[in-house]
């Protein structure tokens, strides 16, 4: 439980948020063309990293708007948030 | 050379105030190779090990465990055991198990406290009815003893349930299966241990593995924080941890790894003699040997190793049992504690080779690891033991999620995850 600072609305409590997982998976351009492990790989295979990750949050309960999220996962620490679109900080 | 426990053995030791039991398994210096190699000295690791070395005759084992053993997800869990799954596949995954804890604490000489009081399953709307009582007769074709009440029969089974219309969630029926229970969790760790070390397995505690060394696709050996150490079947049962291990290997596995939580309230006498656990709201109510409530939380919803949890998921889960149990309205919660638990993606658990010879993967638990432990370890044993699946657990396999033959647990089991 933490407080996040959403890059329209401010600082609001985590509970107001949804978490939408691991971001920057780009959607394949050609999805035709994909292999099963292809398929695979962008459907369900995940860092699932012990430390600093990028993912995607909403603001569910609030201006409902994306947006993406440093956070190290081991202490729930957040480093960052930007907006979607944005380039990630460099750590 | 390690006693055996009777009742001889209790009265002998009285006399000495209890004082010269022998230690159960020993403390080890890893050596500097084995046959194989088990990571994670939970429940599931150390059962592993057992059965390696009692089915498939490895006695040169090794079971490295981080932290102690059992002070992971087996010491966190609600101890809750059933069977009662949806799918074929898993229903012959779990009552396997479900078959080792009935006959479990004589195996093990050692008490593990398994409890057959039944678990009740709550449903709350028109759709969990359906759901539940479409499980009910899946079960039973499956051979597994399940039964469907109405709401009288649950006010019967466990009277301090609210059964009113009135309530947010009316209870609008349930089902039983009789042959599940509980088994005190610690003691399964415990018992396995002894086991295992008995047969010359050695459990290797606060040693922690920080890589895996590969030459080309077969495993090598494990650098760990006492050293690295050679070996050529790895079998790694590391629960939340199973990416970090994973990612060491240059695997990506499919899994999310989420604090999940528990509390006990303040010791009191008998109250509820089963278990009862409810889909829709997902809280879970049983009462521990010792008089507390035991009550299991939700997952938090985003990946963390944190083990804590959110407030406000433990506070979600009080509401609803307060609504069910006007009786607990003022009790004190004593504890709170969070695990982390992988999850997959179709919620059922991976037992599996990999593409990288010699390793081995015990993981995607999720929510409900516990009550497979036995089932889980032997079957994990068999597959690494002969390099491919029992035909209980082939169905578990991590090509699944290339080939689309998923086991879609997710909701259709007894609890929603």
């Amino acid at each position: 439980m933490f407080l996040i600072n959403c890059p329209y609305c401010g600082e609001r409590d985590q509970s107001e948020f949804s978490c939408g997982g691991e971001a920057h998976i780009v959607r394949p351009k050609q999805p035709t063309e994909l292999s099963d492990d292809q398929w695979a790989e962008y459907l369900f295979m995940r860092k699932n990293i012990k430390g600093v990750q990028f993912e995607r949050w909403n603001h569910a309960h609030g201006c409902r708007k994306w947006f993406n999220m440093v956070r190290d996962t081991s202490n729930d620490k957040i480093h960052g948030v930007y907006k979607m679109g944005e380039k990630p900080p460099v750590e | 050379m390690k006693n055996k426990y009777s009742i001889f053995s209790l009265i002998k030791n009285a006399f000495s105030q209890h004082e010269n039991w022998k230690q159960a398994w020993g403390d080890p210096e890893p050596k500097r190779e084995y046959e194989a190699i088990i990571i994670g000295g939970g429940g599931h690791g150390l059962a592993t090990a057992y059965y390696l070395a009692k089915k498939h005759n490895m006695r040169n084992i090794a079971v490295l465990e981080k932290g102690w053993i059992g002070g992971g997800n087996t010491g966190r869990n609600t101890t809750i055991i059933r069977s009662n799954y949806l799918w074929d596949a898993s229903a012959g995954l779990y009552d396997h198990a479900l078959k080792i804890w009935e006959n479990l604490s004589q195996e093990l000489n050692y008490n593990i406290m398994f409890s057959q009081r039944g678990v009740m399953n709550l449903a709350h709307n028109l759709q969990d009815v359906r759901d539940l009582k479409r499980r009910t007769h899946a079960n039973r074709l499956n051979g597994i003893d399940a039964v469907w009440l109405n709401t009288d029969q649950v006010k019967e089974f466990c009277p301090i349930i609210n059964t009113s219309p009135d309530i947010r969630y009316p209870v609008l029926g349930g089902t039983l299966q009789r042959r599940a229970g509980t088994a005190r969790h610690d003691a399964v760790a415990w018992g396995y241990a002894r086991g295992a070390d008995k047969m010359g397995v050695d459990i290797i505690q606060n040693c922690e593995v920080k890589g895996i060394k590969r030459n080309g696709d077969q495993v090598e050996g494990v650098e760990t924080s006492k050293g690295f150490i050679k070996t050529k079947k790895i079998g790694v049962v590391a629960a939340g941890h199973s990416s970090v291990i994973a990612n060491m290997a240059g695997l990506k596995l499919p899994l999310e790894s989420k604090p999940l939580q528990a509390l006990v309230s303040e010791p009191v006498k008998p109250i509820i003699d089963t278990v009862v656990m409810s889909n829709a709201v997902h809280a879970y109510v049983s009462q521990s040997d010792k008089g507390e409530l035991v009550i299991g939380a939700g997952t938090d919803a985003y990946v963390s190793y944190t083990q804590r949890g959110s407030h406000d998921v433990v506070e979600g889960t009080l509401k609803a049992i307060l609504e069910l149990y006007p009786i607990f309205s003022r009790m004190k919660m004593l504890r709170q504690w969070g695990g982390i638990v992988d999850i997959c993606p179709d919620a059922s658990p991976i037992i599996s080779k990999t593409n990288i010879k010699g390793l081995y993967f015990n993981c995607g638990w999720g929510t409900g690891g516990f009550k497979a432990t036995p089932g889980s370890g032997d079957l994990f044993a068999h597959t690494i033991a002969n390099d491919e699946p029992h035909k209980l657990n082939a169905a578990f396999n991590l090509n699944r999620f290339v080939s689309g033959d998923l086991v879609d647990e997710h909701g259709a089991a007894a609890v929603a995850h």
